[in-house]
């Protein structure tokens, strides 16, 4: 991990003598370097504490996806059942389906999301006034702050039952069609939303990597008479090739996490019931209906801890497949 | 020859003009995606205004009230609800932006600077880019650390993001050295240091920062609320939204303080104006910060 290599500051005056030390003067000289750097460590401390209690310690709570866990005796005291939990879940057909759900939407996320910020970001960076570009961006930007309920609220009321959109089919005369409650639009209808919400914030990374391409490129093929597609082709596109292979492969490596950016899964979990758990339920919202909601404790931590531990296999395979194209993956520093 | 107003408009040399056809296109294309973006913030606001007749007539969303009114806003905010949800989501956002941002700001400046130690502890906070405790042993540590039913339960368990971690500790390493020894050869300590030196030198990527904990992972979210807090009386704004307009529950109103009950379009869109305002007042002074490409270089790295 490269992000990892703390760049060498130049106070280590301790240091500087310490080449030909015994032992017992390189431990005195870390002693040293503590008391020096003691301001540091007590700015650190805060945020570690926050690290291990709220990502590493609950690690230890799915202890209960091993057990008949009971509320009222907590981990502590609920008998521990082996792998039944993992049986009862492989059994359930509701299990299988969120599988299906979470994997389909996700897809159909790579598919028809991941392409549009490239897109957006390329005719962005053909914008030649730099005054019209700025408007335009920071007006696409915008969508991207505005929380999911407010999303989901403004989409319900432009095509649910009473919105413009069934009105104007009535008054054309057509069938009517409730989208936001029809099953079969439900995955369609959410990776549209996440178009809607996310694709113009995500062409700044883009946008960044197109403006790191040298100007010098773009002259010396005109200069060998290549046109506008032919710069496209032979110059910008292999100009950002590299970060949107990057991306392409950390998204693949999250295909069992639906969504992108903060509270992608609410967005879920604000529409599923809309449309019942045939369609809408994921992997996420099913651990939070049946487990939070429906009490089955343990067969949701299972379920969790099977997510959590896939998931992070994709993720660092898909980091180490990254790196190994020659990207510096979700480490660069 | 050079141009000299081809210079002031960014245009290389090179770039061949382009025909009326390609312009039209462009600002086709263009004025159909900002329509796209803009026309749900205007239809919200003028539906909001919309009277009784306005919203019959036109059977939904409004594009321009006949008749506005501000009674929509009268009756959510006599209903009380929506008041009090407002005041605990603006004292968690402020809150919350505040304790993040200490933290956030003294972990990334602690981890700028080569310490003992410090490499692991990067690990230990940059790991958890990686995994997830889930959903079911969060909720469960919450409650063995006493938070459930408690408004800490919506900051503590989000209080730093690992990413606003990095892109932090990144534009603090690229602070010049030398600014920083010439302060200590002078006496001052690494926390006079950071104050002094390195957070005035941060402004903009700390706007940014400050943005994106107030309005990402504190006014927009609601799902840890739902998680944790039993008791639907502290609920903040956007669960408040969610159970009456993306659910449908009656609006509480106060009917007999109004001569006529505003119609329960307008009520709704106008709690999603409440909960749009804050972020449509901030958005024009920081979204500078976007385009200039602050982030995009702390993002690149």
């Amino acid at each position: 991990m490269s992000a990892v290599n703390v760049k060498q500051a130049p106070t280590a005056v301790g240091r500087v003598s310490a080449g030909a030390a015994t032992t017992t003067e390189r431990k005195s000289s870390i002693w040293k370097q503590i008391w020096r750097d003691r301001f540091m460590f007590l700015m650190i401390a805060p945020g570690l504490l926050y690290f291990l209690l709220f990502h590493y310690v609950p690690l230890l709570g799915n202890v209960i996806a091993f057990q008949d866990y009971l509320p009222f005796l907590g981990f502590q005291d609920s008998p521990f059942v082996g792998f039944a939990n993992f049986q009862q879940m492989f059994a359930q057909g509701a299990f299988w389906q969120a599988v299906a759900n979470t994997i389909i939407i996700s897809l159909l996320q790579i598919i028809f999301y991941f392409p549009a910020p490239i897109a957006l970001a390329l005719m962005l960076h053909g914008i030649i006034n730099s005054h019209v570009r700025r408007v335009i961006q920071s007006v696409v930007y915008l969508p991207h702050f505005i929380s999911w309920v407010i999303v989901v609220s403004i989409w319900q009321q432009v095509l649910g039952g009473s919105g413009i959109f069934v009105h104007t089919l009535r008054d054309l005369g057509l069938p009517t069609i409730n989208v936001m409650t029809e099953p079969a639009f439900f995955k369609p209808l959410v990776v549209l939303q996440l178009i809607w919400k996310e694709t113009g914030w995500a062409t700044i990374i883009y946008l960044a990597a197109l403006l790191n391409i040298e100007a010098a490129l773009y002259e010396a093929a005109v200069m060998d008479g290549a046109g506008r597609w032919q710069r496209l082709w032979h110059i910008t596109i292999p100009g950002i090739m590299g970060v949107t292979l990057l991306l392409l492969i950390l998204r693949i490596g999250a295909v069992l996490t639906v969504g992108v950016g903060p509270g992608a899964f609410e967005q879920i979990l604000l529409q599923r019931n809309a449309v019942g758990p045939a369609a809408g339920e994921v992997l996420d919202t099913y651990v939070y209906f049946q487990g939070i909601v429906g009490g089955q404790w343990g067969i949701t931590a299972a379920a969790g801890l099977i997510k959590g531990i896939l998931g992070t296999l994709l993720v660092i395979g898909a980091n180490r497949l990254a790196r190994r194209a020659g990207q510096d993956g979700l480490f660069s520093s | 020859m050079i141009d000299t107003n081809e210079i002031a408009s960014g245009r290389p040399a090179w770039l061949e003009h382009e025909t009326w056809f390609e312009k039209a296109i462009k600002f086709v294309v263009f004025g159909v995606i900002l329509f796209v973006v803009i026309y749900p913030f205007l239809s919200v606001v003028s539906t909001s205004l919309a009277s009784d007749q306005d919203v019959i007539k036109n059977g939904g969303l409004v594009i321009i009230p006949e008749n506005p009114t501000l009674n929509s806003y009268k009756t959510i905010f006599a209903g009380g609800v929506v008041t009090r949800a407002a005041m605990v989501s603006i004292a968690i956002t402020v809150i919350g932006t505040i304790v993040s941002m200490v933290l956030t700001v003294g972990m990334a400046y602690g981890l700028s600077r080569k310490i003992v130690g410090g490499r692991i502890i990067l690990i230990i906070a940059l790991t958890t880019l990686l995994f997830t405790p889930g959903i079911i042993p969060n909720y469960l540590a919450v409650k063995q650390y006493g938070l459930l039913n408690s408004y800490a339960s919506l900051i503590l368990p989000v209080v730093i993001s690992a990413f606003n971690l990095v892109v932090l500790r990144q534009f603090f390493m690229g602070i010049p050295p030398e600014l920083i020894d010439s302060a200590k050869i002078d006496g001052a300590n690494d926390f006079d240091v950071l104050i002094k030196i390195v957070l005035p030198l941060s402004k903009a990527v700390l706007a940014v920062i400050a943005l994106f904990y107030a309005v990402n992972t504190y006014w927009n979210s609601f799902f840890n609320a739902l998680l944790y807090l039993n008791d639907s009386s502290m609920w903040p704004l956007q669960l408040v939204l969610r159970l009456y307009v993306v659910q449908g529950a009656p609006l509480p109103t106060a009917g007999e303080a109004l001569d006529s009950i505003p119609p329960l379009q307008s009520l709704q869109m106008a709690v999603v104006v409440v909960a749009l305002v804050p972020i449509l007042v901030v958005y024009p002074f920081l979204q500078r910060y976007f385009t200039s490409g602050v982030l995009s270089g702390a993002i690149k790295g």
